[in-house]
């Protein structure tokens, strides 16, 4: 008893024919089916190469162009031909000119002979299935495909829009239940002769001719109709990616191929030597003799699948340009960005730095040059220091840094004087943590040696710009976690959101805060406040500072008011 | 027309086959470098190269006449009118490289792609053949020495990457072209250094090299464009990410000095050699393009790592 091979060509016949010899030369039989698109003198050449074998016959012809009948009609006749000149064979191998066998015959034999009785196809009812390209499931076999999907896209197309809109449905035969699964099955001679010689089969044919790609679900549901014994799995070792193209072997898969234990592999690019080399001459006896182990492969292929229709978030390159709201994530790994902090605070960006182990930037899109962490003048990436460059397109330079420093969070300040262009694109980013203190930007104004009208003006224009930022911030589209408290609230406790904010950057050091960073003097700002109404300029960002009282006991300025044990 | 301009040198075109791929380049004035690009695109598995030599005095027409790969022609004609060259490879395309994968590199440019030191060239067409893709995109990125690039001279043969091992890894920007489909990248250590002031001159360095070519697609401007449009879009805008490979580009050895200096002359490049105006004022303080935060080339993997390059779905 032994297994014979029914091989479906169409190109790379050359490799085809090594394969062919690999499995006659062990003993088992081969029928080969040429497709009919192939050229006369290809086919000549291919049935002299293997003239000195007497278990290969070759088939009738038939054109196989994908996803139509001629494929099926083609492993209908090719299997007629085993089962009729190859009676000791009792598993008939479905393979394609592109499979190779990755363990030797002696295995796959044993393995098949352990199992007399089981028929090995994937055959899973339509409901089940993920995998289809097109989301033509059930209706493969409920409309009429008359037409080519290659060569007539329009017309495919058409016509099954036409058949939906008239609600035109076919009768699945009676006693047929619809399968799918892959095209590559191993079955027993019983099943497949009984599938074969099935009296209704002129009926069952005529149907399946307008079934799309028939031979992913003709065998896989008669199976179910005659065998005594169905293992759902295909003994190939066949992945497909998202466009529903198999994915192909190359050289650098040899290890990875050879630890699979799979018994048939396809499809293999015919110019891997290497690779045929090693499993058609190679010496591969010594293996052990496991259960087929894909998870590798897969995990490989489902990867790459990922790559090509996610990519990687926060990516924006050559040939990953999301439109805006495609991107997957905006930026690659979370930041945060401080707003009036460094204004309020005394060297709060050192401070910073310490206290959350990230790297904490001044001013990134201050007016006169980017302020990297450190006074740097180029950074990660190459990022230059250059306004101008930044300025250019703003959002590349934010994407550009958070992409170049994966893994080390980064924290900038922001504020009324810096670069606005930023607003909405930070705001729509759901890695941006935006913590702000509204109206500390007029602290440095305050300090400030101008002249009162001039800060007057200057504080009016910048009211007027952060206003509008803070409006962007509480839009509905706003994805980033947004805090805003005034002046006023942060100066009467600034403890408690500093620690919330240090504990979302680092949630792991669960630290309470032992020092806090110094404030500014603030004495007298109460009525430099009042000053600016007094002069017609209402500041409203802030909060309400009661005039004449400072915001915190005068004695702060010694010590550490905050200090919290 | 253009392809008047052209007079045969040595055509060895008979010998392409239909499955070969070609190289095409234009050249002058560049023996010093020919050995080592000939032997890296033969070692990727380039057929056949088309050469169109712009009038060389150096001993470039009668090195590439010589070799058995190549087929070469000869124009006195002016660089700018044929659009850079644009003009006399697209005649030649339309000639030669119909139904061909065909590869448009100048001689500093070196690509790589997925997997490329285990996979030659053809598995790439071949697998781009099979998911229906026409063209391949490859960022060019410029690589630099350590050092002033005056310091180690390039000698004939050798690796220009021994020299030049140094590229920025992260500061491009990007830029829909809506007209063309195609994207507009910019940046890198030309943008840094030399166009800081005026980051929109910066040179573009999008390029789409490697195109299975028919004989109605034509480059519209160097390699940075095709017609028709669809050829362009090399990117997904979903989300997603298609492969793509890199050029390296060994535009920065000593030889660029002189090079600068003859174009400057000459006249003859892309916007009144403005690029080059801006590259003469800044090598005359023998500028060092290396900073702190340059990163030094080790393989395709680490392109495909930091996102210069993708593999997509090819594994």
């Amino acid at each position: 008893m032994s297994v014979g091979f029914v091989m479906l060509c169409h190109t790379a016949l050359q490799r085809a024919a090594e394969t062919a010899r690999h499995w006659a030369s062990r003993d088992c039989p081969v029928v080969i089916h040429v497709d009919k698109r192939v050229g006369q003198a290809d086919y000549d050449t291919l049935a002299s190469a293997l003239s000195d074998l007497t278990n290969i016959r070759f088939s009738s012809r038939y054109p196989c162009e994908w996803g139509t009948w001629g494929i099926l009609a083609a492993t209908q006749a090719a299997s007629a031909v085993m089962l009729r000149d190859f009676a000791d064979v009792r598993h008939v191998f479905l393979a394609s000119g592109s499979c190779l066998p990755l363990r030797p015959v002696a295995d796959l034999k044993a393995y098949l002979a352990s199992r007399p009785r089981v028929d090995f196809i994937e055959s899973v009812t339509t409901g089940d299935v993920g995998w289809t390209v097109g989301g033509l499931d059930t209706e493969r076999f409920t409309l009429r495909f008359p037409f080519s999907w290659r060569k007539h896209r329009r017309l495919f197309d058409g016509y099954v829009k036409l058949q939906r809109r008239v609600r035109f449905k076919r009768r699945v035969p009676a006693g047929l239940v619809p399968h799918l699964g892959s095209q590559w099955w191993c079955l027993t001679r019983a099943t497949l002769s009984a599938i074969l010689d099935s009296p209704d089969r002129a009926e069952i044919d005529r149907y399946f001719k307008l079934v799309w790609i028939p031979d992913e679900s003709y065998f896989q549901t008669l199976v179910r109709r005659y065998s005594s014994t169905v293992e759902s799995r295909s003994l190939t070792l066949s992945k497909f990616d998202f466009q529903g193209k198999p994915h192909i072997f190359y050289d650098d898969h040899l290890q990875l191929l050879r630890r699979s234990d799979c018994f048939v592999a396809r499809k293999i690019w015919p110019h891997a030597d290497k690779i045929y080399h090693n499993f058609l001459h190679g010496d591969a006896a010594n293996q052990a003799s496991a259960e087929p182990n894909p998870g590798k492969i897969d995990r490989l292929f489902s990867k790459a699948v990922e790559r090509r229709v996610k990519g990687r978030a926060g990516l924006y390159m050559q040939s990953r340009m999301p439109s805006a709201d495609r991107e997957n994530g905006r930026t690659a790994a979370p930041y945060s960005v401080f707003e009036g902090f460094a204004e309020l605070f005394e060297n709060f960006e050192a401070w910073l730095g310490k206290v959350a182990g990230t790297r904490a930037h001044g001013h990134l899109f201050a007016p006169g040059r980017v302020e990297f962490a450190g006074g740097e003048t180029v950074f990660s990436g190459a990022l230059s220091d250059s306004a101008r460059m930044r300025d250019y397109q703003p959002k590349s330079f934010l994407t550009n840094l958070i992409w170049n420093t994966r893994g080390e969070r980064q924290c900038f300040q922001f504020g009324p004087l810096d670069l606005q262009e930023i607003s909405w694109f930070m705001a729509g980013d759901a890695n941006a943590q935006i913590s702000v203190i509204s109206g500390a930007w007029i602290i440095p104004l305050f300090h400030s040696n101008q002249n009162f009208g001039d800060i007057r003006r200057e504080a009016a224009r910048l009211q007027k710009v952060e206003a509008d930022h803070l409006n962007i911030l509480s839009s509905q589209w706003t994805k980033a976690r947004v805090r805003i408290w005034t002046l006023a609230e942060f100066v009467e406790n600034p403890m408690e959101p500093l620690q919330s904010i240090i504990d979302e950057i680092s949630p792991r050091s669960l630290r309470r805060l032992t020092e806090a960073p110094r404030l500014a003097d603030l004495k007298g700002f109460g009525q430099f406040l009042q000053n600016l109404r007094n002069q017609g300029m209402q500041p409203v960002l802030m909060g309400d500072f009661p005039t004449g009282e400072d915001p915190y006991p005068a004695a702060s300025r010694r010590g550490r008011p905050y200090l919290v044990k | 027309m253009h392809r008047r301009e052209l007079s045969v040198v040595n055509n060895r075109t008979a010998k392409i086959t239909p499955s070969a791929i070609i190289a095409l380049s234009t050249v002058r004035n560049e023996r010093i470098r020919l050995p080592y690009f000939l032997r890296y695109y033969r070692d990727l598995g380039v057929d056949h190269f088309l050469f169109v030599d712009n009038d060389s005095d150096d001993g470039t027409r009668e090195y590439l006449a010589a070799q058995t790969d190549v087929s070469i022609w000869t124009t006195k004609a002016s660089y700018k009118e044929s659009a850079f060259g644009v003009h006399w490879l697209t005649h030649l395309q339309r000639r030669y490289c119909h139904r061909h994968w065909c590869l448009t590199v100048d001689v500093d440019e070196f690509l790589v792609y997925p997997f490329c030191e285990t996979r030659p060239l053809r598995a790439l067409t071949d697998w781009l053949d099979a998911s229906a893709v026409r063209s391949f995109s490859a960022m060019l990125l410029d690589m630099y020495p350590k050092g002033p690039i005056q310091a180690r001279p390039y000698v004939e043969g050798q690796n220009p990457f021994d020299i030049a091992q140094w590229f920025d890894s992260g500061n491009y920007t990007l830029k829909r072209n809506n007209w063309n489909g195609n994207l507009w990248i910019q940046g890198g250590p030309r943008a840094r250094a030399f166009f800081a002031d005026d980051p929109y001159a910066a040179p573009a360095l999008n390029k789409i090299p490697l195109v299975n070519w028919d004989r109605s697609y034509a480059y519209v401007s160097s390699t940075h464009m095709l017609l028709p449009r669809g050829l362009n879009l090399v990117f997904d805008d979903k989300g997603g990410e298609k492969p793509s490979g890199c050029l390296l580009h060994a535009k920065f050895l000593d030889t660029f000095a002189t090079k600068a200096a003859e174009e400057m002359t000459r006249g003859q490049h892309y916007a009144d050699s403005q690029e080059y105006i801006a590259y003469q004022q800044a090598l005359a303080s023998q500028p060092d393009l290396w900073c702190k935060f340059s990163e030094k080339y080790i393989n395709w993997r680490q392109l495909e790592i930091l996102g210069l390059m993708s593999k997509g779905n090819w594994a």
